[in-house]
């Protein structure tokens, strides 16, 4: 019970504090650009569970799910391709390398030229950000297949989608979860980023117009929403992790303790 | 054999983007040919202008990364070599690290304007967790055996930093720049481009704005040559420091 408590104790021991100093530390606060965190309190429900949940919050989410999964099957799928095949890889290897090194960011600009500033440009956005990591770690995931699992594989003869699923897919799968996540946190930017440069909705559009507006304590709702829905977006992906993953987990558990 | 290898797919990508506007693939007015692209790279790289933009990317992302890195390696040595404050930060860290940087941007804008101070207050707050995760790592990772041997050896706090702290933690160091490293050129490039401070994503965003299709194509080049840069030279340091790590021997070359 003891050791409950201390945990309890130890997670939330210093967020509290850290929230405390700065709510009495603000509380007096005359400057402009920081209000008192008792106003940007204050001002965080009416500013986001209003309309602007349905017109800016969900849409914004919305177009991160569609380009986060579709970077997602199409990393999966052409990392999987690239990396069974050693020819492949070599002739792709550079341009890949190449691709992935532009910051996600500067395609902002070519993309809006394309597509418009709709939603497709967003996802659009999210996909050709997203899609690097998890192409790049599903690559080096499939290389890096065991090589005895492979031979058991051929001397039982496990070949086609049996193969792909249980030996390649599955091998590969804790390089593929680092890929998506690390895919996750540039989406979250890459959502912000396409919204600021030019949208009429979302979150990002949102934020800027209210610091162009100088409404500062909507502004700084604004930050701590995003930070939030950054939290929460993490935290999700790392129960699914859990989920996904649970068998590699347990088998790390186990070499180390042997 | 492999770097020919490469060498002729890089080829065939710039052969291919040359070849699909010309024909009528893609339209050329918004994907113009490989040879537009670099004529024009030739161009800028003429000019002073670009060359003081590319110092200012520079010197925000290396300064930033630096800053982050100094930040990262002293604060995660000294909250995981103390058990009890490493778990009360824990969920300090925790929470804070996936606070997407761009969030930031409108808060630095109205605090330093479009200033280099804005971008690079977005680059360290981005590198600085990627340095610190992996360095709490490195320090939670110490060999127990080594951990007694120092102490009974009656090692003073410094030299077990020294000697033993330092060198598990370093491959998780060296790790954590190489991320830290592409997070900061990401944030350095997005904070020219969004916020406007001096850079090479401020001539993008320019370039964008007067319709100059090649030149926006031709500075987005730069920045992957940027990208490459920092991958392979982070990469170069982390093999010196990981050689003997079964991931860096892995694949002995065909």
């Amino acid at each position: 019970m003891t050791a409950v408590l201390t945990r309890v104790g130890l997670a939330l021991g210093l967020p509290v504090v850290l929230v405390a100093v700065w709510w009495f530390a603000s509380a007096g606060s005359t400057d402009f650009f920081f209000p008192p965190l008792r106003t940007i309190v204050e001002v965080f429900g009416p500013t986001w569970f209003g309309e602007r949940l349905v017109d800016d919050v969900l849409p914004s989410l919305g177009r991160l799910a569609a380009g986060y999964a579709a970077a997602l099957v199409l990393g999966v799928g052409l990392g999987v391709l690239i990396g069974s095949n050693r020819w492949v890889r070599a002739v792709t290897e550079p341009v890949l390398e190449f691709l992935r090194a532009i910051p996600p960011p500067v395609l902002v600009p070519v993309l809006m030229l394309v597509a418009g500033i709709g939603n497709g440009m967003k996802i659009l956005v999210i996909i050709s950000g997203c899609v690097w990591p998890i192409l790049l770690n599903t690559v080096a995931g499939v290389r890096a297949v065991d090589g005895v699992l492979e031979d058991t594989c051929r001397t039982y003869r496990i070949r086609g989608t049996l193969r792909w699923r249980h030996l390649v897919l599955r091998s590969a799968s804790p390089q593929i979860v680092t890929g998506a996540r690390q895919a996750l946190s540039v989406g979250i930017i890459l959502m912000v980023i396409s919204e600021m440069f030019a949208a009429s909705s979302g979150l990002g559009f949102t934020v800027i117009q209210f610091k162009d507006g100088f409404q500062i304590p909507e502004m700084w709702s604004g930050v701590i929403l995003l930070g939030l829905l950054g939290v929460l977006l993490s935290m999700l992906f790392r129960v699914v992790e859990h989920q996904v993953l649970s068998w590699y987990h347990g088998s790390r558990t186990a070499q180390k303790e042997r | 054999m492999n770097a020919l290898l490469g060498l002729a797919g890089l080829l065939g990508f710039g052969l291919l983007l040359e070849v699909a506007p010309r024909v009528g693939l893609v339209p050329e007015r918004y994907f113009p040919p490989t040879s537009t692209i670099l004529g024009e790279l030739a161009g800028q790289v003429g000019e002073r202008a670009f060359w003081v933009a590319v110092g200012d990317t520079v010197l925000t992302w290396l300064l930033g990364l630096a800053i982050a890195v100094a930040l990262g390696v002293v604060v995660g040595v000294a909250i995981g070599s103390v058990p009890l404050v490493r778990a009360a930060t824990s969920s300090t860290i925790e929470f804070l690290r996936p606070i997407p940087s761009v969030a930031l941007i409108p808060l630095v804008v109205v605090l330093h304007g479009s200033t280099i101070t804005s971008t690079l207050i977005l680059v360290v707050y981005a590198a600085f967790w990627q340095v610190l995760v992996q360095v709490l790592h490195g320090v939670a990772d110490i060999d127990p055996v080594a951990r007694d041997t120092a102490r009974s050896y009656r090692l003073d706090r410094w030299a077990r930093v020294r000697y033993l702290t330092w060198p598990t933690a370093l491959p998780y160091v060296v790790t954590g720049v190489r991320l830290a490293a592409t997070v900061a050129l990401i944030l350095t490039i997005t904070g020219e481009l969004v916020i406007g401070s001096p850079g090479l994503g401020q001539l993008i965003a320019t370039a964008r704005q007067s319709g100059a299709v090649p030149a926006m194509y031709a500075l987005i080049v730069v920045t992957g040559v940027f990208g490459v840069l920092a991958n392979v030279v982070t990469r170069a340091a982390e093999r010196r420091a990981l050689h003997w790590h079964p991931s860096m021997r892995a694949e002995v070359p065909a």
